[in-house]
């Protein structure tokens, strides 16, 4: 196994799995970086790091550099895929979904349900996401949770590089449309990947740690808060189960809820604001199919039912924090009825 | 040529001068880690912002970019309020809340930068037929650069500008990169942006944006089209950028003495002094005193912006909503 940043494990699966399927290709705004210019291809190769070196390897027509056209470039993913490539296009940060929203909701999202089953669209869209680098209302959001809404998409949040690379291979050997997002704070973060062929099946929690006391559920970069704040609990003795839900669309709802069976509370960490949230969304879910294993009401941690601020101390009191996490656990298990 | 009376040229030059300290000192100041999020510096187009917001009072509407600091202060917004946003701070023109990407300011008719790029066109669409409606001459301006211009938004906007005849005008400053892709490549009319527009119908003007001049005057006769019922109008202005595509942009896309070459050769400050001189428009002394006022100006804005106390985490809620 080598350790690797979730930015080089999505660069080197991107490849590895390029090479196996050439019905594979890369498309986005400045995925090559430098066309046009005296720099030449690859000056850049991604804003993000992510897909250097793909269009050194595998050229022009399966690495495309797109005009900023975010309705273009989904659509064309959905076109591409209905006609039988396997594109991955990237929205440079996830709040620009909007601008493609009709291609990726009317559009890809639909195709096979409304076509009776005839059609496969395995499009996947990458998608750039999360607050905490105070890059402010427009560049910030996380925007799974809406998309979680949407029938018809699969929807992938790795927080750990094998995750990244197992759910990433997952989406590109599936024949559905899959967002995966991958948090702007996460690229750096390092960890060990499986060689070879390795694939985490959507729909498949995974179990961080097991303490018995308290259930927390998480996706994404709420997963470290989580794990930070498991960690400063059970210095008191409390023990939490942490759950890595690695995919809200399908979602894992039996871990979630053989947890909580056990446990008897429930805290659900969600970066996005609260209303008609992931984090609603659970607590509903353990309302309404753990109802008699519940000791203490469902808590949520999420952002604010704001747009988010700009200024590092706004941003702050908008994001959940382990702090935050801390304290939900500790009102969940003071809770008496 | 011009009819710039002395005042307005130095009104200009003055406007000009204030985006170059402005944007210069960012520069260092985003180094020392004090000032948050992304910044796009617009140093280098300053002859674009102000030869078009020169004819512009703040009853008509701009609508900006991501690359908005330019624009700001070329509308009239308050440039120590500007600082003090940029850093973050309670008391910065938008409370800390918006930052580089977002500063508006409507008692000048700035109607916002945007992180969005595409989303301009079709506010300032809007802003256009409100305009159309009250009926007393204002204009609205949408900024858009040579990348914006191939979002569908700005397509849809210029046509429905035509087709309302609203009074809005599509300014594109080709500065020949949309972050690290060259317009060549990007912009399927080999670059022309001003052909497009064109084809749905308006009328337009292309500039030199180096200068300042020539853009004031392109602006004038386009100017009085919109504003003579001559309905919409777009304006391609070329123009350079100084600096990378965001602070921190390694600029590996740029050819070898390009920035050079271009700081030389086509710094539109530099070009204002020699026209102003050649035409015995004004002395070098006039342009010098405004330097040092503009460089007082920025000294008081960063200091201030510095000492300027944060937000109250508690205000995180306040204004989501007028009432609810
Ligand atoms: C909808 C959308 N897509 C992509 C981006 C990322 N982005 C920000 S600026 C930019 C390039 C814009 O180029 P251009 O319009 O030429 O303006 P310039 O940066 O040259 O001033 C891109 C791709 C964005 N902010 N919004």
């Amino acid at each position: 196994m080598a350790v690797m940043t979730i930015r080089d494990a999505i660069n080197a699966t991107l490849h590895q799995e390029m090479e196996r399927d050439d019905s594979i290709i890369v498309l986005g705004e400045d995925v090559v970086g430098g066309m046009g210019t005296a720099g030449g291809p690859e000056a850049i190769g991604g804003i993000w790091g992510a897909t250097g070196g793909l269009y050194a390897k595998f050229g022009a027509d399966r690495v495309i550099d797109t005009p900023i056209s975010e309705s273009a470039i989904v659509g064309a993913a959905a076109g591409a895929a209905l006609a039988g490539k396997r594109p991955v296009a990237e929205l440079m940060f996830a709040d620009f979904v909007g601008v493609s929203l009709d291609q990726l909701w009317n559009q890809m999202a639909k195709f096979r349900y409304m076509f009776g089953g005839k059609t496969r669209c395995p499009a996947v869209i990458r998608l750039i996401y999360g607050a905490g680098m105070n890059t402010a209302a427009q560049h910030s959001q996380s925007v799974y949770a809406m998309m979680t809404s949407i029938p018809g998409l699969k929807i992938a949040l790795p927080a750990t590089p094998a995750d990244a690379k197992g759910l990433l291979t997952e989406a590109l050997r599936g024949d559905d449309p899959v967002l995966f997002f991958e948090h702007k704070a996460l690229f750096g973060a390092k960890g060990e990947v499986p060689d070879g062929e390795y694939r985490v099946p959507f729909g498949h929690a995974r179990m961080v740690r097991e303490g018995g006391d308290v259930t927390i559920v998480a996706c994404g970069r709420m997963v470290n808060f989580a794990q930070k704040a498991a960690d400063k609990l059970a210095e008191d003795g409390i023990g939490c189960d942490l759950i890595d839900l690695r995919s809200t669309s399908p979602m894992d709802e039996e871990a979630i809820l053989d947890s909580v069976e056990e446990t008897g509370r429930l805290v659900v960490v969600d970066e996005s604001p609260p209303r008609c949230s992931l984090a609603a969304d659970i607590a509903a879910l353990a309302s309404l199919k753990a109802f008699t294993a519940l000791k203490a009401p469902p808590q949520m941690v999420t952002g604010l039912h704001t747009p988010i601020p700009f200024a590092r101390e706004l941003e702050r009191a908008w994001l959940p924090s382990p702090a935050k996490i801390e304290e939900a656990v500790r009102t969940t298990l003071a809770f008496r009825s | 040529m011009s009819q710039l009376g002395r005042e307005a040229l130095l009104d200009a030059y003055e406007k000009m001068a204030t985006i170059r300290a402005f944007e210069e000192r960012l520069h260092e100041e985003i180094k020392t880690g004090e000032i948050p999020g992304f910044t796009h510096l617009y140093c280098g187009q300053e002859a674009a912002a102000v030869g078009v917001c020169a004819h512009l009072d703040d009853d008509d509407y701009i609508v900006s970019t991501h690359r908005g600091h330019g624009h700001c202060i070329a509308k009239g917004c308050d440039v120590v309020g500007m600082m003090k946003e940029i850093y973050g701070r309670a008391d910065g023109l938008c409370k800390g809340k918006g930052g580089s990407m977002h500063i508006a300011d409507v008692s000048v008719g700035m109607l916002g930068a945007n992180g969005i790029v595409g989303a301009g066109a079709p506010l300032a669409v809007g802003a256009a037929i409100s305009a159309k409606i009250d009926g007393r001459g204002k204009v609205s301006v949408a900024f858009s650069g040579d990348g914006a211009c191939n979002q569908g938004t700005t397509f849809e906007a210029m046509n429905m500008a035509v087709v309302t005849r609203a009074p809005a005008i599509f300014v594109f400053e080709n500065n020949h990169y949309s972050e690290h892709t060259g317009v060549d490549y990007a912009v399927g009319t080999a670059g022309d942006i001003a052909s497009r527009a064109e084809a749905f119908g308006m009328k337009v003007w292309r500039a030199d944006g180096c200068d300042f001049f020539a853009t004031y005057d392109a602006m004038r006769d386009l100017l009085d089209h919109v504003r003579g019922g001559g309905g919409p109008a777009a304006i391609e202005l070329d123009t350079e950028r100084f600096y990378g595509h965001f602070e921190g942009d390694p600029q590996r896309y740029r050819g070898k003495g390009e920035l050079d070459r271009i700081r030389e050769q086509r710094d539109c400050l530099k070009a204002f002094r020699k026209t102003a001189g050649e035409r015995g428009l004004l002395d070098a002394a006039d342009l010098d005193a405004i330097d040092a006022k503009v460089a007082a100006l920025i000294d008081r804005a960063v200091t201030e912006a510095r000492a300027a106390p944060p937000p109250n985490p508690d205000d995180v809620h306040a204004d989501v909503y007028v009432s609810y």
